[in-house]
């Protein structure tokens, strides 16, 4: 079986800028179970940069520059969704490399997100959506703070539309823990308009202390490419995820 | 816990075991071939193909392989009309016709399609989660067995009454096991539909459809060639699901003075499957199997004789080696079971060692079985004891053929003089526009026309990246080749209504609808897979049923030239002596050379020019509107296929040119549905006069709004284009008329005629109604 192949290779020709844009390399991690990691390469390359498919049962993380865990059911979310897939080897390179001084950029969406609290790469937790149901829909989101770096290209309080599609999205934490979200700008992404699962203070998205690891339930790398994102608004809304993370990269690189 | 070796799993299992041995030197002993479904006609013909009686194994396998669901034997005479009536135009694209596990067509630049929609209503009724969680289950292995990466799914549903107590429990199960599953597959879920009738109470049906794509090198068939080469199963172990499922559940009709029949239901874990889709594709990837077969109906027994008799030899096996979930398992339990996700390959010696590391790469349990042998026999050993020898072809290809007595019921006649038009339920007809604005508004939250988003955002539509339409729009679309554009347009429909009225032209325009969704959507249509869901064949009048639609189906395929690749035939859908409307759906696939051209149902710029093409006559018999008025009879609408194809043509080339932005065809709920839906599609209304089309058709207002004529669409047309495709219709002498604009600001629908219908009101009416009954 031939892969489909996806969007032709990133514009790699041409000014210098971009030749260093297509030379940083994304991770998309795939684990049994995992279902939106072609959608990830997709969003990766499409911003211009050059996508590395890692295994869940890779001991190295190779030479990229930042990590996607995408969203599906890893190990058919049975115990806990992303329970048994914390544990990982893979795992344990990227909890190691985004706590390093290079502080690895590590973006979680929907299961990748459940995947970072069970780490404990990010605190809180998700349970069933508060209607009890699968949900698929567009999305509006805020965001709250656009200086991390997954959101460095968004303007802060910007509204963008993403598709969420989850059944696990309730996304709680203790009041403690919520404050101090809150205080510290951690807050990154909030719904707006409709909170659709019940979470806490309508918040679809966090990161940790140093802005490298952020996780959302909605699913950027849905919302990329024109005619295949929402049918609200913008439909390549999700697509400053990735171009943000690129420009990280290659600003840090200078 | 039991031990994965074979010889632990024995050692714990004291079966007085029936041989082949046995069975010759003891011809007398009893066998309970009745309870496994076979008739003693059946049976005989067992014991005459053997010349000795059956072991309880070879019952086993009989049983199941020459039921209902698995041999065809009642509808096998008629469906051959699908392989006879075929022209030279319905087999240029066709790769692989019926009788695989599904069709494959020619999409071009080296890329092939394989699609199938299967049924899996028995158990659905019976367990709506795992029934429809496993229907969706059975039919992606299908694809994946032709070695196409699955890339979509639908569901047609067909449930009873909307509010009768128990259509709530089928109608969460149902729909929650078919999010369930498919989400957990990364596979989109596209479109289908759903229909309440009370006729589909005790019997509702669960359909599914999958689609899969690949390249031309890449198609797998199901055989087992080379003698040497080994057999493995491989995905999850073999458990006490589903036994007999095939046999006792799907060939038999529901009574309830029978014992309850839940363990005959299997459970899905879709973790397991999309697992099993990764590690095949690997496989395929590395032209790792020789020949590929899913385990579904019949489990063991089907994949056996199935892979045997389509190769070129015999087959080998030791059903000890058959990795268990439960060690009590009998030998024929085994060869019945059907545990999901579990398939069977052929597999060269010098590839062994490559297929392990695909297993153990996506930990992917699987034991070698046996080999191929070229001694024409399917021998199955226990222990290596011979316990079935036979020949396979007897078991998959060579089951009892029925010609059953079929002859039109006595009650058509007087169904079909029964119109709706004078009836006592067409007493009242409304005329004035505030009447004719609440029935506009009644059509539109009825049961069968109101939205379906309670159902569709329970699934997954976005993943995978490549769905370009989904519902609520005519057809699926879905992206093949990111580099062209390349992308294949999928729409189901079957009129259970029309298709009672008149079975032979009910059939035709299920697929008359289906080809028109998909001209509708900008592709052109290529191919056809369907399932036919229909009572009890020893039913003369159900059987005339069958063989009017089936006859119908084939004559209409070959007017609109394209072919039917593939299906499944689902009978004894039947509660007592009543049975369902006839409900043949017809799934159409077609082509897009370009995704990016599909044509959307909704309208979206304003002062577009909307076009109504074809013409309207009075046909309400078979309608929504009768049926929300309790009256069913009279005859269905005119079939025109000649017009169909006209009609396509237009929609096609008006997409491939730029020339409409929106397109909706009209079917049930006639223009007052279609303009409804273009309208609620994006929230954008438009201003609509109908005195052309009345003057012209010599039609009423209520006619021209509720009437169901086919070959009809609405299009929105750019004004820079509307010459040039009122001089395309024109020139292809199809009716067309210009019935107003689009009205992006005033937020309403403004028909001449009907007072005024504000947009915000017909969402809330059209999205109210299955919440309201469902939660």
């Amino acid at each position: 079986m031939t892969e489909l192949p996806l969007i032709g290779e990133a514009t790699a020709a041409g000014a210098g800028a971009e030749r260093s844009l297509a030379g940083a390399k994304i991770g998309v991690v795939t684990f049994p179970g995992t279902l939106d990691d072609r959608d990830a390469v997709r969003a990766v390359r499409l911003a211009g940069a050059t996508p590395v498919a890692l295994w869940h049962a890779d001991t190295t993380l190779g030479d990229v520059d930042a990590v996607v865990i995408p969203g599906g059911f890893s190990y058919g979310d049975y115990l806990r969704a992303g329970a048994i897939a914390r544990f990982a080897p893979l795992m344990s390179r990227i909890i190691d490399a985004a706590n390093s001084d290079a502080k690895l950029p590590v973006l979680g969406i929907c299961n990748g997100f459940q995947i970072l609290t069970e780490s404990h790469m990010l605190p809180g937790s998700m349970i069933k959506n508060d209607q009890l149901k699968f949900m698929c829909r567009d999305q509006l989101l805020r965001v709250e703070n656009n200086t991390t770096s997954w959101t460095g290209d968004y303007a802060a309080g910007q509204e963008i539309t993403v598709p969420l599609k989850n059944q696990d999205g309730q996304y709680i934490a203790d009041e403690k823990t919520l404050d101090a979200l809150e205080a510290e700008g951690r807050v990154v992404f909030r719904y707006v308009g409709f909170n659709p699962n019940g979470s806490r203070r309508d918040i679809a998205g966090i990161a940790n202390a140093a802005g490298n690891v952020v996780g959302l339930m909605p699913h950027p790398e849905h919302a990329v490419e024109a005619g295949f994102g929402p049918e609200i608004g913008s439909d390549t809304e999700g697509l400053g995820f990735f171009t943000s993370v690129l420009n990280k990269i290659v600003g840090d690189n200078k | 816990m039991t031990e994965t070796s074979a010889g632990s799993i024995t050692e714990t299992k004291k079966f007085n075991i029936d041989t082949v041995e046995n069975a010759a030197k003891t011809p007398d002993t009893e066998l309970p071939w009745a309870e496994l479904g076979l008739k003693q006609n059946e049976f005989d013909e067992v014991v005459t193909v053997l010349g000795r009686r059956p072991t309880g194994a070879e019952l086993a396998m009989y049983s199941v392989m020459w039921s209902e669901h698995c041999s065809y034997k009642s509808s096998k005479n008629h469906l051959r009309q699908f392989g006879e009536k075929v022209t030279d135009e319905m087999k240029k694209d066709m790769l692989v016709g019926i009788g695989e596990n599904a069709g494959v067509t020619n999409l071009g630049d080296g890329w092939a399609v394989t699609f199938k929609i299967e049924s899996h209503n028995s158990p659905s009724f019976v367990e709506p989660y795992q029934g429809a969680a496993t229907g969706i289950g059975g039919i992606v292995r299908d694809i994946i067995s032709m070695g196409a990466r699955p890339v979509a799914v639908m569901d047609p549903l067909r449930f009873g009454a909307i509010d009768h107590p128990d259509t709530a429990r089928v109608m969460h199960g149902a729909v929650a096991g078919i999010g369930g599953y498919g989400n957990s597959l990364g596979l989109p879920n596209i479109g289908g539909e759903m229909v309440f009738d009370s006729v589909y109470q005790g019997n509702p049906l669960v359909n599914a459809l999958a689609v899969g794509v690949m390249r031309h090198e890449d198609i797998r068939l199901a055989n087992a060639s080379g003698k040497g080469n080994k057999v493995v199963l491989f995905g999850a172990r073999t458990g006490g699901d589903g036994i007999g499922g095939a046999s006792v559940l799907a060939s038999e009709s529901f009574d309830d003075t029978k014992p309850s029949k839940r363990p005959a239901v299997q459970v899905g874990d879709p973790f397991a499957e999309k697992v099993l889709i990764e590690c095949c594709l690997e496989l395929f990837k590395g032209s790792l199997v020789e020949g590929i077969q899913d385990l579904g109906a019949a489990g063991i027994s089907c994949a056996t004789s199935e892979l045997a008799s389509n190769g070129d030899g015999g087959m080998e096996v030791e059903l000890t080696s058959v990795l268990l979930r439960d060690p009590t398992l009998t030998p024929g339990e085994i060869l019945m079971s059907e545990s999901q996700e579990r398939m069977m390959a052929v597999v060269t010696p010098e590839n062994v060692a490559a297929f392990e590391a695909v297993m153990d790469k996506w930990a992917v349990e699987y034991s070698w079985l046996g080999e191929v042998t070229d001694t024409g026999r399917l021998i199955i050993t226990w222990e290596g004891e011979v316990i079935v020898d036979v020949d396979p072809r007897t078991v998959a290809h060579d089951g009892p053929v029925y010609d059953r007595p079929y002859a039109r019921p006595e009650w058509q006649d007087a169904v079909q003089a029964d119109a709706f038009t004078g009836s006592v339920q067409d007493a009242g007809r409304p005329s004035a526009p505030a009447d004719l604005a609440a029935a506009v508004t009644e059509l539109i939250s009825s049961p069968n026309m109101c939205s379906k988003s309670w159902i569709t955002k329970q699934y997954d539509r976005y993943v995978g990246g490549n769905t370009a339409m989904a519902f609520p729009d005519d057809a699926g679309v879905v992206r093949v080749d990111e580099e062209t554009g390349l992308g294949v347009a999928l729409a189901t429909d079957a009129n259970g209504r029309y298709t009672y009225l008149d079975p032979y032209h009910g059939a035709q325009l299920a697929l008359a609808e289906a080809y028109r969704n998909v001209a509708t959507s900008g592709a052109v249509p290529m191919a056809v897979s369907d399932c036919l869901n229909f009572g009890s064949p020893e039913d003369p009048a159900v059987m005339w049923q069958l063989a009017e639609a089936i006859r119908g189906l084939s004559d209409a395929c070959m007017v609109l030239g394209i072919p039917v690749t593939g299906g499944n035939v689902s009978l004894y859908n039947q509660t007592g002596t009543t049975p369902i409307h006839p409900s043949p759906v017809v799934a159409v696939l077609g082509k897009l050379d370009d995704v990016a051209r599909r044509t959307p149902s909704g309208w979206r710029e304003d002062g577009q020019a909307i076009y109504l093409l074809g013409t309207t006559a009075a046909e309400l018999d078979g309608s929504e509107w009768s049926n929300m008025r309790g009256h069913l009879g009279g005859l269905p609408p005119k079939v025109d296929l000649a017009a169909e194809r006209a009609l396509g043509e237009i929609l096609i080339n008006a997409s491939r040119d730029g020339m409409v932005d929106s397109a909706h065809d009209l079917s049930e709920g006639g223009l007052a549905a279609a303009l409804v839906e273009s309208a609620l599609r994006y929230g954008v209304g438009a201003r609509i006069a109908l005195q052309d089309v009345l003057d012209r058709d010599g039609v009423d207002l209520f006619t021209a709004l509720f009437s169901e004529t086919q070959g009809r669409a609405v299009v929105a047309v750019p004004r820079s284009e509307e010459i040039r495709f009122t001089d395309m219709c024109t020139a292809r002498g199809f009716a067309h008329t210009r019935i107003g604009v689009v009205d992006a600001e005033g937020g309403t629908l403004e028909i001449n005629g009907v007072e005024t219908l504000s947009l915000e009101a017909l969402r809330e009416a059209h999205e109210a109604t299955l919440p309201k009954y469902f939660g």
